[in-house]
Formats: structure tokens, C-alpha cells, sequence
């Protein structure tokens, strides 16, 4: 089993024939990922590496091929028009990998997604990844294994850093999630727990959270009112300066809110096993999974 | 991105907020030239990205131009949290009756834009949330539908039991929307609104902060950049497309992605060391990015060593394996590097590097703590 994405995914790619997209396109179908569509508008009628059709609009790609899932390569100003392109044709789930979203087009996007029903992962994410099953983003698809824990995360590499130790230790995965570093995001850490605490083939969860907001202290509440499987959680930013935004849009100490110490603190409270270091999560886990 | 007060207070006038009369000086005879051009009193204001300009002296009241003249003398190159003070705002004082704070920001919890009003304007408003939360009205927008004339209303009085006033208010929040929403803001402020005796509103303050995802959409307001306010190492990186932020440490730190940087500048402070930076070389490698940052983190002196954390994805290792070679042949380092690398190319990486000379790790923690030695001026182990 996993989350969100699995063997039944039939995945429609926006911007399929830009630089990224079709990169990662190629890259998707060679994990075994069913591509059944891809859109550029104008380019309706060919085909992708002479095997995917490509469609106009999402909303002819649905209706010739039933594809289910999105993912979205396409640029930042055109990203919130293309999430909100394929809700209305009628995907269930959408990724959006692309990074620098304005965020007020995203307080459009989000009442429009949740009211509709869909889940929306990102934008500015690395995707999600279901090992050995599907793969619908950028996820580096040899550091993964399948296995019992679920993974999610606010951040890229870092989320590479941990699966890669994980699978260095022959722990594997049911989904790697990451959720994308922006303020406003469709998929957030309690949504993932709630998925994996109901996914019986997750036996543990690995959590990587980082500075900016109060996302962590909510899901360490849920974890220790809802969760019954072990959570080991991370916090990246112990040494950020207030203030200074630390690359992710969300990722700044405004305030006296959002520092790595208060998240931290919040982590214990609710006694998900805190990773001192990336490397900390191999010893968590196995714990967890004993 | 953060502009002036100057600057916002330029963008708040375009949309209809009343503004007080100003102008921007950057010597002491300036400035009384512009008092004597207005003829009454005025308040000369230093134009820094800083909160608590007053406290420290930054904002004063002058009676004449010859006042104007001695005040602007003290502030123009004055320290304000380690920023010097290069221009002034010179502008009309208001009278003030009553004081209220008016704020847009957006919220991450609701996922829109919140007004915050208080009639406790003036001051330090997360004090005012902090201490006496009943005194502000907190009004989520529906950016979809925008501000409704009900609520602005419904602000306006919250604000003025006088219909004149509450009337005049709600006019000014659509008009701090409509400069909100056009500017593409995380942040929009009025502090203080100000009543005069005679029941007009008049904006003393304003502050905007704007989303730096929205400046691609915005060259007017990308043209209000004021690189003078920031490191100049700082200005260099964002121009090559690197997200990097100056620290106090001596591990120069190049990472790609904002997670992991943050993750190996914390994971340098558990081996007992210290970041000089904060350095994303951003998903998509070229070799050029790898030059450009080592060109930026080794002109900071304080620099001992250099640690290269790359874990390829996007990234191609072997991009990041050119760029070190071809930086350090043309300008050589007089500091130790440590390289970690794995991922996409790793091979190839490995191969590149230690065909000229350089050793790489794919450890984490090994090559961290490798780096927090040498910087230390210790040997590797």
C-alpha cells in the first residue's frame, strides 16, 4: 500500500515538452510510472518520445485517456491557472513541482482546489513517490526502497538526504512525500500523517520540518492526539538567523514565531522521537519499527 | 523584497490613501530646503529596512527649516541595526487627534490575506496582539471575491464610532487592497492611520513588503530595489541567481536545495563549528553557478574552508564537479575545501575531482566534520 500515488495512477504531465518536464517525463516512465498524457497547448496531435500522446488542453487529455493524476512542470506565473486547469478536468490528485508561485495567486488556488475535493501536493515540491509502484515528480527513484515507513517533508534534497540514509540501512518506504517550502501549500504534514496513520503498509513516519509558520507544532499536536504509529521528527534551520528568509518562501523567523527551537520543543511535548541530525533517523526508525 | 517608506507611501498615493506631503532628501541642506518649500512643520524620517526608526533616534520632529537642517544632519549616516542611513523623508507633520494601526498580511493558517485594525495604533502591534488581543479586528480576505464594501464597513467602524470617520476608513482599506493585491504584497501597513482634530484620516506611516515571487510581474516596483540597504555580497549572489545570506561563522557552505543548506549549517554548529553563510546553488546546475558562488564565498575573509554539500537530483554532480575545477584553476584557493557529493553523475563527479587533485566524500557527516576542523585550523583527519 502507500499514499496518494500507487499503481492505479494514470498520470497527464503539464508542460510535458519544456526543458524539466520533458527531463523528468522520460525519467517518470522509466521508474514504470503510467504517463498516459501530456499537455502543451498548441502541440495537440504529437507525440512525446513517440509513445505519449500529447493534448491541448488537460481537460482533452482527461477525456481521451481517464488519466486521474497531474503533474505540473509549467512556469511560475502560469502555475496557478494550470493547477487550477486540471481540478476542473477532473484529476483527483495534482503535483505541482514548480518553484516561485506568487502567493497570492495561491490564496486563489486553494479555496478553488479544497472546495472541488482534490489533492494538491506543492507547489515547489520535489513531488511524491510510492517505491517500486509509481513515481509522479522529481524524486531520484535508486535512493528509494519499498518498505514500512512513510516519509514527509517541507524541503528537496534534504527529504533525498534521509531516504537515502534509510535505504543505506535497508529501510524502506511506502510514499515519500514533499510538500514544497512555499507559505501557502496544498498538502500539509498533518494531511500526510492522517494518510500514512490509515495506510496499513506504513509501520512508522519520518518527518522533516524546517523554520517559518507554525505547521510543525500543529502536526505534533495531531500526532500526539490522533497518531498511533511512531513519528521521528527533524527541524531544519536551528542556525537561521530571524528575519531572513532562508531560500523557501516560507522558510523565515518572523517574530517570535517559528523558530527550530519552539518546533522542537512542540516534537517532544507530543513524544515524536526528535533527529538530532539527518543521520539520527536510521536509529529512530529502527527503534519505531521494533 | 522590502522598499522604502518613501516608496510605499509613493505606490499608497497612486491608489487614493492620503499621504501627507514629502519628499526624499540624502544631505542636511535638502532637507530644509524641502521644510522651507512646505512652510510649516515637518518630521524628518530616515529611510532604512529597519523597524523601531524612532527608538533609535531615526524620526524627529522639526519646527523650522533651520531645525530641518540640524536634525537631518544627525540622522543621514546615523547606525540603525547595523544600517546606515543614506536618505531621509522630509514630511509635512500631521496633527494628531486619535492614532490607529491598519495591516494586511498574508496569513499562512487561513491561506489569505488577514486585515488587522486596531484604535490602538501607533506602536508595536504584535505587542498590542500580545497583551490586549480584544483590541484588533482580524478580517480574512476572499481574494477570489476581493474586499466587500460590508466589510470595510464593518472595519471602519470597529475603528470610529463616527460615521464621517468609519466612512472615510472603509474607503481607505479598499484602497490598501486594491495596493496590496496590484504590488503583489506579503505585507501592507498604515501605522499610524491618523485623525486629525478637524476628522480627516491621513496615512503618517506605511510599509509594504513584497513577495519576491511576484517581482518577475512587477518590473516598476523590482526598479525600487535599493541594493545600498544589503551586502554587497548579497546584491552579487542574487544577480547569479544564488540564494545566499552572510552569517558570522568561517565554514563557507555550498548546498543545493534550502532544505539541506539549512540542514548542513546546522549539522556544522553540532561539530562545534560555525556557518559563514547560507548558500543555495538552486536546483538546476550549470558550472557557472559553481563559480560564481565560490567566488562570493571566498571573498569573505572570515572564510577558513569551504564545504560542498551536493546531493544530485536535478542537480548533475558531475556540473558541480566542473564548476570546482574550472573556478580554483583560474583564481586558486588560499583555503582547504571539503567536497560531499552524491547522486545523479556521481561517477562521473568522483572521477572528474580526483583527476585534478581533489578528494571527495559522499558522507555527510564525515565531510562536515572534516570542514569544522580545518576551519578550526586543525589537519584532516
Amino acid at each position: 500500500m502507500s499514499i496518494f500515488i500507487n499503481n492505479d495512477t494514470k498520470l497527464v504531465v503539464q508542460g510535458i515538452t519544456g526543458r524539466d518536464g520533458s527531463f523528468h517525463t522520460k525519467q517518470m516512465i522509466e521508474y514504470g510510472t503510467k504517463v498516459v498524457a501530456g499537455v502543451t497547448p498548441g502541440k495537440g496531435g504529437q507525440k512525446f518520445e513517440d509513445q505519449v500522446p500529447i493534448f491541448n488542453t488537460v481537460y482533452d487529455a482527461v477525456a481521451a485517456t481517464g488519466a486521474n493524476t497531474s503533474v505540473i512542470y509549467v512556469p511560475p506565473m502560469g502555475a496557478a491557472d494550470a493547477i487550477m486547469e486540471a481540478v476542473d478536468a477532473g484529476v483527483t490528485t495534482v503535483v505541482c513541482i514548480t518553484e516561485g508561485v506568487p502567493v497570492l495567486d495561491m490564496t486563489k488556488v486553494y479555496p478553488f482546489v479544497k472546495e472541488r475535493g482534490v489533492r494538491l501536493v506543492g507547489p515547489n515540491c520535489p513531488g511524491v513517490i510510492s517505491p517500486g509502484q509509481a513515481k509522479v515528480g522529481i524524486i531520484p527513484g535508486r535512493i528509494c526502497i519499498p518498505g514500512p515507513v512513510g516519509v514527509v517533508s517541507r524541503s528537496g534534497t534534504l527529504t533525498y538526504e534521509v531516504v537515502y540514509q534509510l535505504t543505506r540501512a535497508g529501510i524502506g518506504q511506502t510514499t515519500c512525500v514533499g510538500i514544497g517550502g512555499d507559505p501557502i501549500n496544498g498538502t500539509n504534514f498533518i494531511d500526510c500523517l492522517e494518510a500514512f496513520e490509515k495506510d496499513p503498509a506504513t509501520k512508522a513516519v519520518a518527518m522533516m520540518g524546517e523554520i517559518g509558520g507554525t505547521d510543525e507544532q500543529e502536526a505534533a499536536k495531531f500526532v500526539k492526539e490522533h497518531m498511533t504509529k511512531p513519528v521521528v521528527g527533524f527541524i531544519a534551520g536551528q542556525t537561521a538567523p530571524p528575519g531572513r528568509r532562508m531560500g523557501h518562501a516560507g522558510a523565515i523567523i518572523s517574530g517570535s514565531a517559528g523558530t527550530a527551537a519552539e518546533k522542537i520543543e512542540a516534537f517532544k511535548a507530543a513524544g515524536i522521537a526528535v533527529a538530532v541530525r539527518p543521520m539520527d533517523f536510521v536509529e529512530h526508525i529502527k527503534a519505531g519499527l521494533q | 523584497m522590502n522598499i522604502h517608506e518613501y516608496q510605499a507611501k509613493e505606490i499608497l498615493r497612486g491608489f487614493g490613501v492620503p499621504i501627507p506631503n514629502g519628499k526624499v532628501a540624502t544631505t542636511p541642506a535638502e532637507a530644509e530646503a524641502i521644510a522651507k518649500e512646505f512652510g510649516v512643520a515637518v518630521m524628518v524620517k530616515a529611510q532604512v529596512h529597519a523597524g523601531g526608526r524612532g527608538k533609535a533616534g531615526g524620526v524627529k520632529f522639526c519646527k523650522t527649516p533651520a531645525d530641518a537642517k540640524e536634525k537631518a544632519t544627525a540622522i543621514l549616516g546615523m547606525q540603525i541595526k547595523g544600517l546606515t542611513v543614506e536618505k531621509v523623508l522630509v514630511t509635512v507633520a500631521a496633527d494628531i487627534g486619535s492614532e490607529a494601526y491598519v495591516g494586511i498580511i498574508v496569513d499562512r493558517q487561513r491561506k489569505k490575506p488577514v486585515f488587522m485594525v486596531s484604535a490602538a495604533g501607533g506602536i508595536d502591534i504584535e505587542q498590542v496582539a500580545a497583551t490586549t488581543p480584544e483590541k484588533i479586528l482580524y478580517l480574512p480576505v476572499d481574494t477570489r471575491y476581493g474586499l466587500r464594501g460590508y466589510e470595510a464597513m464593518r472595519m471602519g467602524f470597529f475603528l470610529y464610532s463616527d460615521v464621517k470617520l468609519a466612512k472615510q476608513a472603509a474607503k481607505i482599506m479598499q484602497q490598501l487592497y486594491r495596493a496590496f493585491m496590484a504590488s503583489g504584497c506579503s505585507l501592507a501597513e498604515i501605522n499610524p492611520l491618523v485623525a486629525t482634530p478637524a476628522g480627516e484620516l491621513i496615512a503618517v506611516d506605511g510599509k509594504m513588503v513584497i513577495d519576491d515571487n511576484e517581482l518577475d510581474r512587477h518590473a516598476e516596483i523590482e526598479a525600487l530595489r535599493d541594493v545600498s540597504s544589503e551586502a554587497a555580497s548579497e546584491v552579487d549572489a542574487r544577480n547569479c541567481n544564488l540564494t545566499f545570506i552572510k552569517l558570522d561563522g568561517n565554514v563557507g557552505c555550498v548546498v543545493n536545495g534550502a532544505g539541506l543548506a539549512m540542514a548542513t549549517m546546522d549539522l556544522v554548529k553540532y561539530y562545534g563549528g560555525e556557518p559563514a553563510n547560507f548558500l543555495d546553488i538552486g536546483g538546476s546546475s550549470n558550472p557557472e553557478k559553481v563559480v560564481n558562488a565560490l567566488r562570493i564565498i571566498t571573498a569573505d575573509p572570515n572564510v577558513k574552508c569551504i564545504l560542498f554539500n551536493i546531493f544530485g537530483g536535478i542537480t548533475r554532480t558531475d556540473d558541480v564537479a566542473n564548476g570546482i575545477v574550472t573556478a580554483t584553476k583560474a583564481n586558486p584557493l588560499k583555503v582547504p575545501i571539503v567536497i560531499r557529493l552524491t547522486g545523479t553523475n556521481e561517477e562521473i563527479a568522483m572521477k572528474i575531482l580526483t583527476e585534478n587533485g581533489f578528494s571527495a566524500s559522499a558522507d555527510m557527516d564525515e565531510a562536515v566534520i572534516k570542514a569544522v576542523e580545518l576551519a578550526k585550523g586543525g589537519k584532516a583527519a
